[in-house]
């Protein structure tokens, strides 16, 4: 294109350079004010539980059987929150899943295109039940219809609110393990079927082994949001620290417990406040251990293609 | 009118005198939902031989080429018309009635982008043979081999077998995937634009390959490059919108093209 006036080039013009400045600090300031929250929770958390681990030592912390904070000949043995909370996780997955990959299996290889743009908005829709509701839905649905098949079952258990979690988290671990199945290139399928391959030995053999850190992530993601799940718990599950590995008796986990007393009206600076922030860390240690667990998933798994 | 590409150097294979049909189209039509791909298309397949297709982007080459493993039936509103005959069973293979999963164990694929499954290369070697059902591990280590070496892939790999095929260089995946083709026994091996992702060391060796395996096994290979036809192939069809505007002898094909757009095409005048 002709152009009749050529302008110079001219020089720096400062005023542009300041303006991209502060933008840049500002979506400088945006980007780094997760991670600030983040390191400001891990602090307190620290600082607290450092409170409650100069009143009780960390020994009886991890080996004491009881957890009775709030009686008065208190004891502070985490087990009993700990071992409630992987038994109902551990329940959770032992539904999720079976039930997740299927989901997966049959929206990412064998739905029509219109079956699975339909049902993936109602999974979605799946995950936006308040988790409360879940639990009453475990609490007054799923225990009675326990009780038919174990009729000593009490009313409150860890089996029903792990069901329900494991219900609860199978959209979530569907989706994510149809993310990777979907993200494997349409050039292995096609191979697969080349060789003679059927859609199932597709699947089994091509699709799920190429997209097993994909699904492997689904998996421990799954666990630590069955792992930090409250409401469901804290409803079925009845709120006393129970140290068994049977699902069928009443537990606490240490969602539940921090949720019960988080409630309550514990002046701060108790022990009993200060337990709550030493629950909280555990918690939070396990989740950061499962992250881990999935990042070196990923890593052994990661295949190339 | 002069010979087009003279300087080409063509296949040392010759046309046999008496050539066996392995394959005969007949009034293949072939639609995508309401579009129509191919049109009519008439022309037959000689056993171990090089039949290359060629012709621009969009002519349907690689369309008719699918229909022989039909692939289309992964597809939804795809539509064949008329019928490719394989021999010597006499079957119309893109017939609803035939099951597209006995076709494709007769008639395997080596597709253009190098594929390797994520799986060691004794594993993609054999996932034809596994699906099978072969599990017998003295059958699969000898066919494995057989389809290596017919690959000209044994050498480099034979210590490694168990390295997973996507570390292999491209070149030597996309061997991998000829023996991943072979390992079964096809009767017809299709290929999709086999180099088009290579370098072209790697390109020769696999032209070598081809023109070695036709001996033994019947070769459908697609290409844009011209040469490539020139150099591999007996026969050559040439495509244009969907319908076969002239196929014969590679030789007659390139020197003495009967239609002006053949002519046109191999001179580079369009395409």
């Amino acid at each position: 294109m002709p152009s009749a006036q050529r302008s110079l080039i001219r020089p720096r013009i400062h005023h542009r350079d300041i303006k991209e400045r502060l933008v840049e600090a500002f979506l400088f300031i945006c980007a780094t004010s997760a991670v600030a929250v983040t390191t400001a929770i891990v602090v307190v958390l620290v600082y607290e539980s450092a409170g409650f681990f100069e009143r009780v030592s960390i020994v009886d912390f991890l080996t004491d059987t009881m957890w009775t904070p709030l009686f008065a000949e208190a004891r502070y043995g985490i087990l009993p929150l700990l071992c409630g909370t992987l038994l109902a996780a551990g329940v959770a997955l032992l539904v999720a899943v079976p039930l997740g990959l299927m989901v997966a299996l049959y929206l990412s290889e064998f739905a029509p295109v219109k079956v699975r743009e339909s049902v993936k908005p109602f999974l979605e829709l799946l995950e936006g039940v308040p988790t409360v509701v879940y639990g009453y839905f475990a609490l007054l649905f799923v225990t009675p219809l326990l009780q038919n098949v174990i009729p000593d079952l009490p009313g409150f258990n860890v089996l029903s609110p792990g069901i329900v979690i494991g219900i609860m988290i199978v959209p979530y671990v569907g989706s994510v393990s149809e993310d990777a199945m979907r993200a494997v290139p349409n050039a292995l399928r096609e191979a697969s079927y080349a060789c003679g391959a059927t859609r199932l030995q597709t699947t089994l053999r091509v699709v799920m082994p190429a997209a097993a850190s994909g699904i492997a992530a689904a998996f421990v993601l799954g666990i630590a949001r069955a792992t930090g799940e409250t409401m469901v718990v804290a409803i079925a599950a009845g709120q006393q620290p129970n140290l068994t590995l049977d699902p069928t008796e009443p537990a606490a986990t240490i969602t539940a417990y921090i949720v019960q007393v988080a409630l309550g009206d514990l002046p701060h600076g108790s022990i009993g406040y200060q337990s709550i922030f030493a629950a909280g860390l555990v918690l939070l240690l396990i989740t950061l251990l499962f992250n881990i667990l999935a990042h070196l998933l990923r890593m052994r798994f990661r295949e190339a293609y | 009118m002069s010979a087009v590409v003279t300087a080409v150097p063509f296949a040392t294979q010759s046309v046999s005198a008496d050539p066996k049909v392995k394959s005969r189209i007949r009034g293949l039509n072939f639609y995508y939902g309401n579009l129509q791909a191919l049109k009519n298309i008439d022309m037959v397949v000689y056993e171990h031989a090089v039949t290359a297709l060629i012709g621009p982007s969009g002519c349907g080459k690689s369309t008719l080429l699918r229909c022989f493993n039909r692939m289309h039936d992964l597809t939804p509103h795809t539509r064949y018309e008329g019928e490719i005959r394989l021999y010597p069973d006499d079957v119309n293979i893109v017939s609803s009635d035939i099951d597209p999963i006995e076709v494709r164990m007769r008639i395997s694929m080596v597709f253009q982008k190098p594929n390797p499954f994520p799986k060691s290369i004794y594993e993609n070697v054999a996932y034809g043979l596994r699906v099978r059902g072969v599990k017998a591990r003295s059958e699969l280590d000898g066919r494995v081999e057989a389809a290596l070496r017919g690959a000209a892939l044994w050498e480099e790999v034979k210590d490694r077998l168990e390295e997973p095929g996507t570390a292999l260089s491209g070149g030597q995946q996309q061997r991998l995937c000829i023996a991943r083709a072979l390992a079964t026994d096809p009767e017809i091996v299709l290929f999709d634009e086999p180099t088009s992702a290579l370098d072209p060391i790697a390109t020769a060796s696999i032209e070598d390959l081809i023109i070695s395996m036709a001996g033994s096994v019947t070769i459908l290979i697609v290409t844009h490059n011209m040469q490539q036809a020139a150099r591999v192939s007996s026969y050559t069809a040439f495509m244009y919108l969907g319908e076969l505007v002239e196929y014969g002898p590679t030789t007659e094909l390139f020197t003495r093209p009967r239609h002006q757009r053949t002519s046109d095409y191999l001179t580079g005048r369009f395409g």
